[in-house]
């Protein structure tokens, strides 16, 4: 051997003076060193001396003029050499290009990455590092190796060939680090098989460390996706890559670790195989913990639920991990029931952790429950509490969904919250499994064999409907006393047509009917009964407007009633004030009038009707039209039916906002309901543009906005704003001048002064809208 | 799948009025036309003729007053129909004839429906609600003699007769009567005691029609409940549940055994028509074609058995006629 080092040591020194020289010696010198290099059993024989004589060997010849170096000898001698003595040359070539062309360079680069001879540079560092060579100077290199790209493609300036792109650069390098690892496990096995203690593996792990610093310090995405299917392939029935996987993401330096730990949640197909992948890397790592149990679940909620299965599936598959789960599950419960989370965190937010919670619970064991039933219970009824006090849907509905699921899990034995939700679902499905049965007792195949009379299919016989009542009084009698469910039901169905079939009878009892629809509830299940139900109120109210309205804007502020009751007076009062303000259901209502013989009675209206046709007709026929589109449908007219009764709509509910009840607090706990009530003002607002009363009422609205402008839920403050804007709408600018001129410039200065407290981007948009046309209001004033 | 149910083989329109009872006369000897008799709300017997679905005859006898039950004496020619006006008219229809040879007044205001029989020939009895609220008075046809009158006890509280049912269990035996009752119960009279043999509490309201099948002895009835109740009558002349079957719906208006026992037909007031085997009271179709209540329903008397029909009228002024297990 010390012959071959000896011909090797001789032959570089020969070379490096035949560089020097120049001239034909120099192909004969660097034919003689590959020759030498081969003999001597390849760049890892090498010694510390070799190397360094080699060294300057290859810097020599990056420095040898263009006729020193024939083509493909030397090549061969940075692509045969000690690869990280080439790299580092060529890298130092690449930075300042001598004699040697950047091209040239470029192509040796890019035969070394095709060659492989990055995992043997990689094999050789670990290598080094088992010989204790400098940890520094190897670290150096390798991120020099994951700069590769960058380098080149500074110094190239976009010309780079394809593979330093780095989505083509990155997965070579992955597989250039599986061969590494497959070469270390190689190395680990021949140590077992060679009776070595399997733990004396020492020098080996630490080489993995420094074989994963590339992997992860630069773009992992790439890296990952190569690596993570092939670990996952190579670990599923071999301990010892099992192993070398776990040291490899234990080893993982801490600012790293999200990355890599989140690249293997996403990636991993399932939790069996990421607990395969990571091992107990969430006990031992204190950032990986934080990651896995903080910040992917708590922090962020971007993630997919198969993320989310993949990640507390993993915790849940090892006796040392579950106490994570269980720990990870309060955390998240309290959370999830924090009223400040509810109120100020985005739904989508919430829906991640409501997920992440019905997860953990599905994963949790009887015993584990059992430990920590009462926390459990703690965090559920606060979190209730605080889901349904909500005013988004969605969210009063996750609460449910969430609550019902603990509650089914933690009493296993006792009573299970249950919302009426489900209850419903379950009722219709019951039902129908009933109509079923009843279906099969008729079924005629039941007799059969005893007589030879074939049956005709019977399936159509099913009762008969029952008819509903046809006077609004006998409708009266069904809802207050029957105990006739099919009759009460036809008559809820019926209801509406009648009212509005029979307006004189209505008004008989007007109010007796809405008050009896107010408390009207749901006895049987009917299909759409809250909308056949809003209907007929809608129907009655519409058609008795002012005794009916007062009825109604009465009770919204009476005892004992139920918050629905009290959104449904809201709903109601709104939709019957569209249906009067609309100028079409007027024409409506007028034909259905029509038919009231009393009307047809009247002499007047018809002559009335001829002489306006006659008119029309002379008009025409003495009108010679030279335009030459469609001729507009003329809109009809009528007079607007919300003028004389919009301040029984609109004044009552203003009026005693500010009064708690025992029952019912608006400027307290049922700021929901006070949400709607000023929705439904700006609503009224709306609808009684064109009516006499509107500045009146504009003037008691905007009084209304600025005793609850600084109300804390922001469902309540948007409300506010629609409210001013469609006071803005309704009101005539003279009047808001003339009349409102204190109020509207006191609104002014709120909306603009307080601009940090509409926190939400609408909010902004809406508020710089009223202020410009608040604006503008003012400047038509001082104009005029 | 079974079979849809079938369509009505056609129907007769043209009474202008709800029909409330319908007669066949298809088996006579002479060589006619098979006949129709049906008595509607208006007054009128229209004599339908089965070969070209058209009124051959309009009978006028009752005082515009609703015709409720029509039963042909003997012949086509002879014919018994009861009213409203309180009277039950004998027509002679032969040779186009169309008047009224008798008529007997039974005082009676409701809606109860005679029922003949023939006990010999040329001699028939005819039984009917009497003007006394709760009696029932037979009387013999052609004479018109009262042949009893049939009280019950003082204090049984049956209400009016509702459905009348006479049947002997063969030629010269001695003929019975089993009369449906407005509380619900169907009563079995010795005609010659005039003593209640057996009572049997069927239906807990008013008993709206029955039917008897001497050969069985066992009858059937309906009632405004959702009930058919099938009773049976023992060798000790005593009436015994023999099994219910739950309806759909409520209300039976009128029930008919067919001629040769096989089947039943009802007429309910969910506007069908079901059609039961007798034996096993198995369900064999529903027959959804009217559009009101139907109120009668009658099998017709062909020789032949494929030939026969069912008609139905109803409360929407047609008659259905069905062909429906003709040839068992």
């Amino acid at each position: 051997l010390g012959a071959m080092a000896a011909a090797l040591e001789r032959a570089l020194r020969e070379a490096a003076a035949a560089l020097e020289r120049g001239g034909d010696g120099a192909a004969a010198a660097l034919g003689a060193v590959r020759a030498a290099l081969a003999a001597a059993g390849g760049p890892a024989a090498f010694g510390e001396r070799e190397r360094a004589l080699f060294g300057a060997f290859l810097r020599s010849l990056a420095r040898a003029p263009r006729a020193a170096r024939p083509e493909g000898v030397w090549q061969g001698c940075f692509l045969e050499g000690p690869p990280g003595l080439a790299l580092c040359v060529l890298l130092e070539a690449l930075a300042s290009p001598g004699s040697v062309r950047l091209g040239e360079v470029i192509e040796v680069l890019e035969q070394f990455l095709q060659e492989g001879r990055i995992s043997a540079l990689m094999w050789e560092v670990c290598q080094q590092q088992a010989q204790a060579g400098s940890p520094e100077l190897q670290e150096a290199l390798l991120n020099k190796i994951v700069c590769l790209p960058d380098h080149v493609s500074n110094k190239l300036q976009g010309k780079n060939p394809a593979v330093f792109f780095p989505q083509n650069y990155f997965p070579l390098l992955g597989g250039a680090v599986i061969q590494v690892l497959q070469k270390i496990s190689d190395s680990l096995r021949g140590k077992i098989a060679g009776g070595l203690c399997y733990r004396d593996g020492s020098s080996s792990e630490v080489s993995v460390h420094l074989v994963c610093l590339p992997i992860f310090s630069s773009t992992s995405e790439e890296i990952l996706s190569v690596l993570v299917p092939r670990l996952t392939d190579l670990t599923k029935s071999d301990c010892i890559w099992q192993r070398i996987c776990w040291r490899l993401v234990e080893c993982v330096p801490d600012r790293w670790m999200e990355a890599v730990v989140l690249g293997f949640v996403q990636r991993a197909p399932g939790a069996d195989v990421l607990s395969r992948l990571l091992g107990n890397l969430v006990v031992k790592n204190k950032k990986a913990q934080f990651v896995v149990t903080q910040k992917v679940l708590l922090l962020q909620y971007c993630h997919t639920t198969a993320v989310l299965q993949n990640l507390l599936g993993y915790l849940s598959l090892d006796s040392l991990r579950r106490a994570l789960l269980i720990k990870v599950l309060q955390e998240l419960l309290e959370t999830w029931g924090s009223s400040s989370a509810v109120k100020h965190s985005p739904p989508e937010q919430q829906q991640y952790i409501s997920k992440a919670i019905l997860i953990c619970l599905s994963h949790l064991k009887e015993p584990e429950i059992e430990s920590c039933r009462q926390e459990l219970l703690t965090s559920m009824m606060e979190g209730v509490k605080c889901h349904l006090d909500s005013n988004l849907p969605q969210i009063r509905r996750l609460g449910m969904i969430v609550a019902e699921s603990i509650s089914s899990k933690i009493n296993t034995d006792g009573p299970v919250l249950k919302f009426q939700v489900k209850v419903i679902m379950k009722f219709v499905w019951c039902a129908g499994l009933r109509g079923n049965k009843s279906f099969k007792s008729d079924d005629p195949g039941h007799y059969s064999n005893d007589d030879d009379l074939i049956p005709y299919d019977m399936s159509e016989d099913k009762e008969l409907k029952i008819k509903a009542p046809v006077y609004i009084r006998d409708c009266i009698e069904v809802l207050t006393g029957s105990e006739d469910v099919d009759k009460w039901e036809a008559t809820v169905k019926t209801l509406e047509s009648l009212v509005r079939k029979n307006p004189a009878a209505t008004r008989e009892v007007s109010v007796e009917l809405a008050k009896i629809l107010l408390h009207l509830e749901e006895k049987t299940c009917i299909e759409g009964f809250v909308e056949l139900r809003q209907r007929a109120q809608v129907a009655v109210l519409s058609t008795d407007p002012i005794p009916v309205a007062k009825y109604l804007t009465s009770q919204f502020y009476s005892l004992n009633y139920s918050l629905r009751q009290r959104m449904d007076i809201l709903d109601v009062l709104v939709l019957a004030a569209q249906e009067l303000s609309y100028p079409k259901s007027h024409r409506k209502t007028k034909h259905s009038g029509a038919q009231n013989p009393c009307i047809q009675l009247l002499p007047g209206s018809d002559s009335s009707k001829d002489w306006r046709r006659i008119v029309d007709e002379r008009i025409k026929s003495k009108t010679r039209r030279f335009a030459t589109g469609q001729s507009q449908a003329e809109l009809a007219s009528g007079p607007n039916e919300f003028n004389s009764v919009v301040g029984h709509f609109f004044f009552p509910l203003i009026q005693h906002f500010d009064r708690p009840l025992t029952t019912f607090d608006l400027l307290g706990e049922d700021h929901f309901v006070l949400g709607r009530l000023v929705h439904t003002l700006a609503i009224l607002m709306y609808l009684a543009v064109n009516t006499v009363a509107v500045t009146a009422m504009g003037k008691a609205l905007l009084e209304f906005v600025w005793a609850l402008r600084f109300h804390t839920d922001s469902y309540v403050r948007q409300g506010l704003l629609s409210c001013i804007s469609s006071m803005l709408l309704s009101v005539p600018t003279e009047r808001l001048l003339q009349d409102m001129t204190e109020e509207l410039l006191e609104t002014q200065s709120w909306l603009g002064g307080k601009m940090w407290w509409w926190c939400m981007p609408v909010f902004f948009l809406l508020v710089m809208q009223f202020l410009c046309s608040i604006s503008l209001i003012v400047i038509v004033a001082v104009m005029s | 799948m079974a079979l849809p149910p079938p369509d009505p083989q056609f129907v007769l329109r043209g009474t202008s009025a709800a029909v409330h009872t319908l007669h066949f006369s298809c088996g006579g000897q002479e060589p006619g036309v098979p006949t129709l008799f049906s008595g509607s709300e208006n007054g009128f017997i229209h004599v339908w003729n089965l070969k070209t679905h058209r009124v051959d005859t309009e009978l006028d006898g009752h005082g515009r007053k609703s015709v409720y039950c029509v039963e042909t004496i003997g012949s086509k020619n002879r014919l018994l129909s009861q009213g409203r006006d309180q009277r039950i008219c004998l027509w002679d229809l032969a040779e186009g004839r169309t008047s009224v040879t008798d008529s007997v007044f039974t005082e009676n205001v409701g809606f109860c429906r005679c029922s003949l029989l023939k006990v010999a020939e040329g001699r028939w009895l005819v039984a009917m609600a009497a003007k006394a609220l709760e009696e029932v008075q037979v009387l013999e046809l052609p004479s018109k003699t009262s042949v009893c009158t049939l009280k019950p006890e003082v204090g049984a509280k049956l209400g009016m007769p509702m459905c009348l049912k006479l049947w002997q269990l063969n030629c010269g035996s001695q003929p019975l009567l089993l009369a449906g009752y407005e509380d619900g119960s169907v009563v079995l009279w010795n005609l010659s005691m005039g003593k209640v043999l057996s009572q049997l509490v069927c239906h807990q309201e008013p008993v709206m029609s029955l039917d008897f099948d001497s050969e069985k002895a066992k009858g059937i009835s309906g009632s405004s409940e959702k009930v058919l109740s099938i009773w049976s009558l023992n060798e000790q002349q005593n009436l015994q549940v023999y099994k219910t079957h739950k309806l759909v719906n409520a209300g039976i208006a009128d029930i008919t055994i067919r001629p040769d026992k096989k089947i039943l037909a009802t007429a309910g007031w969910d506007h069908r028509i079901r059609i039961f085997g007798w034996k096993k009271l198995k369900p064999l179709a529903v027959l959804d074609y009217h559009t009101a209540t139907v109120h009668c329903v009658s099998f017709s008397d062909h020789k032949n058995p494929s030939e026969r029909l069912l008609a139905a009228g109803s409360k929407d002024h047609r008659i259905s006629i069905w062909s429906i297990y003709t040839q068992t």
